[in-house]
């Protein structure tokens, strides 16, 4: 079963905890992963690879540079799972 | 040539090692005659031929953030943390630059590793074969890189004059020293923080070092197996951390008004060419490094007082170093007062160097020798003072000390130490 908008939002908080050790709550849509939540390059093919593995979707490495925001990889995986 | 015109001093001491998570509880341990040597408790460690190691005393997860800690080889955590801890014992504070005692480009880092990222590589291909390529992580590169504790020290420090790692095994860490040294009399740095670190304590380092013999397989218990000069020692224990110092120009430290440990007279190198990994056992390289000390500065072997030995409990390597100092300094190593204390703290392998000049550095500025433990019945071909049971004082007025380290392949670094 697709995950919502929600569940996806609060599946990412707790990868982006996990990896960068940003609070839950400060995951929100409009922030930046590399900006905002300290999120460099290398730590954002973890957070894509541990995504892809909960919401069962590929990200290809192309597609990965137009995921600025929570909110883009919010999209990209309502989007994109079965 | 006499280099000593542009003396180089030590301003900083940093460690975590099997003794105490920091300098101060190490050389409490290292005074105190205590052994960081355990039995390994991992299931792993089960079926190795060898079950005790020296790990650290503190584990670096209780110190660094996690989501730092997880983007940092074992190896570049220990030396995070003990370079953290010399550069506040130096007067420190934050990034080069931001308190205006030190320019970013006039600061160097120097941290050598003997086997770089040697557990996040290995884990790393367990990742592989168990879940895929897919989750191999990202930071794998420069976690693994051997010179990733000089880069992250470097990087956390803002150092910008050059960072390095040189890489000579078990001499890792003292050629680490040695090269500072150098980066200070050439001028391109007036700061330099170096030393080593090491973290392999892994099955595959352990089953190697023990099928090539070099691990003492004894059945005695654990803090009784590192046994350096003693007669019946059988081989090295394995040890894990780093040790980092804060290195300065005198002029530069007297400017800001640091605090000074000793001066660092300098480096003696040399390489045997006899064997990849058996010691020259007359010690013809290890007096070839001493010798070139003596003539490289104006160190009077009358004030040497005192000696960490590079001594890691093997048959072979004990004797030679000895053998090498005596025909060098002849009647003036009874006036000097050896300690081996990897009978403490194991071998740290590149990490041995940068442990042991903090030894070295502390035994002079506390005047003390550590005892050397487990020293039961000395050698018969071990002609010298070896400190054993208790530590001993060193005496009054200007004293001079040496550290050694000698590594696979041959390498032999000698540092000199004296009070200022």
């Amino acid at each position: 079963m697709a995950a919502t908008k929600e569940e996806i939002v609060a599946g990412l908080a707790e990868i982006v905890n996990e990896i960068a050790g940003i609070p839950v709550e400060d995951v929100q849509p409009e922030k930046s992963f590399t900006d905002d939540l300290d999120v460099d390059s290398l730590s954002m093919v973890e957070v894509v690879v541990a995504a892809e593995e909960r919401f069962g979707v590929k990200i290809p490495d192309d597609d990965v540079k137009g995921l600025k925001t929570v909110g883009d990889a919010v999209d990209y995986i309502i989007n994109h799972q079965d | 040539m006499n280099a000593t015109h542009h003396p180089v001093v030590v301003t900083g001491i940093g460690a975590t090692t099997p003794l105490g998570g920091d300098s101060a509880s190490t050389w409490e341990g290292l005074v105190a005659g205590r052994s960081g040597v355990k039995a390994l408790e991992q299931e792993w460690a089960a079926e190795l031929p060898v079950r005790i190691a020296a790990s650290v005393a503190v584990e670096p997860s209780e110190i660094l953030p996690r989501p730092q800690a997880r983007k940092l080889d074992r190896s570049a955590q220990f030396a995070l943390i003990a370079a953290r801890e010399a550069w506040a014992d130096a007067g420190y504070e934050g990034k080069a630059g931001e308190n205006g005692l030190v320019d970013p480009d006039r600061l160097g880092a120097v941290v050598a590793s003997g086997i770089g990222g040697v557990t996040t590589l290995l884990d790393q291909y367990d990742v592989l074969r168990e879940k895929g390529p897919r989750r191999v992580s990202p930071h794998t590169v420069p976690m693994l890189m051997p010179n990733s504790p000089a880069a992250n020290v470097g990087l956390d420090l803002g150092a910008q004059a050059g960072v390095h790692t040189p890489v000579s095994a078990c001499a890792s860490g003292a050629e680490a020293i040695g090269y500072a040294v150098e980066m200070i009399r050439t001028g391109r740095a007036d700061v330099v923080v170096a030393g080593g670190s090491e973290a392999a304590i892994h099955p595959l380092p352990i089953a190697a070092f023990a099928n090539m013999m070099a691990l003492s397989k004894s059945e005695r218990a654990p803090e009784e197996v590192s046994r350096p000069f003693d007669k019946t020692r059988d081989g090295f224990v394995l040890g894990e951390g780093a040790g980092i110092i804060v290195l300065e120009s005198a002029e530069h430290a007297a400017k800001r008004g640091a605090k000074v440990y000793c001066e660092v007279l300098g480096q003696g190198l040399s390489a045997d060419a006899h064997h990849i990994t058996q010691p020259e056992p007359t010690g013809r390289g290890i007096a070839a490094a001493l010798q070139n000390l003596l003539e490289s500065t104006d160190l009077d072997p009358a004030e040497l007082v005192h000696a960490n030995a590079h001594a890691t409990s093997t048959p072979l390597g004990d004797v030679g170093e000895i053998k090498a100092l005596r025909k060098v300094l002849g009647a003036d190593l009874d006036h000097i007062a050896i300690s081996a204390t990897k009978s403490m703290t194991g071998h740290l392998l590149g990490g041995a160097g940068g442990v042991e000049t903090v030894a070295t550095v502390l035994a002079l500025y506390h005047r003390t020798a550590p005892p050397t433990l487990n020293l039961d019945e000395l050698d018969e071909e071990v002609d010298a003072d070896i400190v054993r049971g208790q530590a001993r004082p060193l005496g009054e007025g200007r004293i001079a000390a040496l550290n050694n380290s000698f590594g696979f392949g041959g390498h032999n670094v000698v540092l000199a130490f004296r009070t200022v």
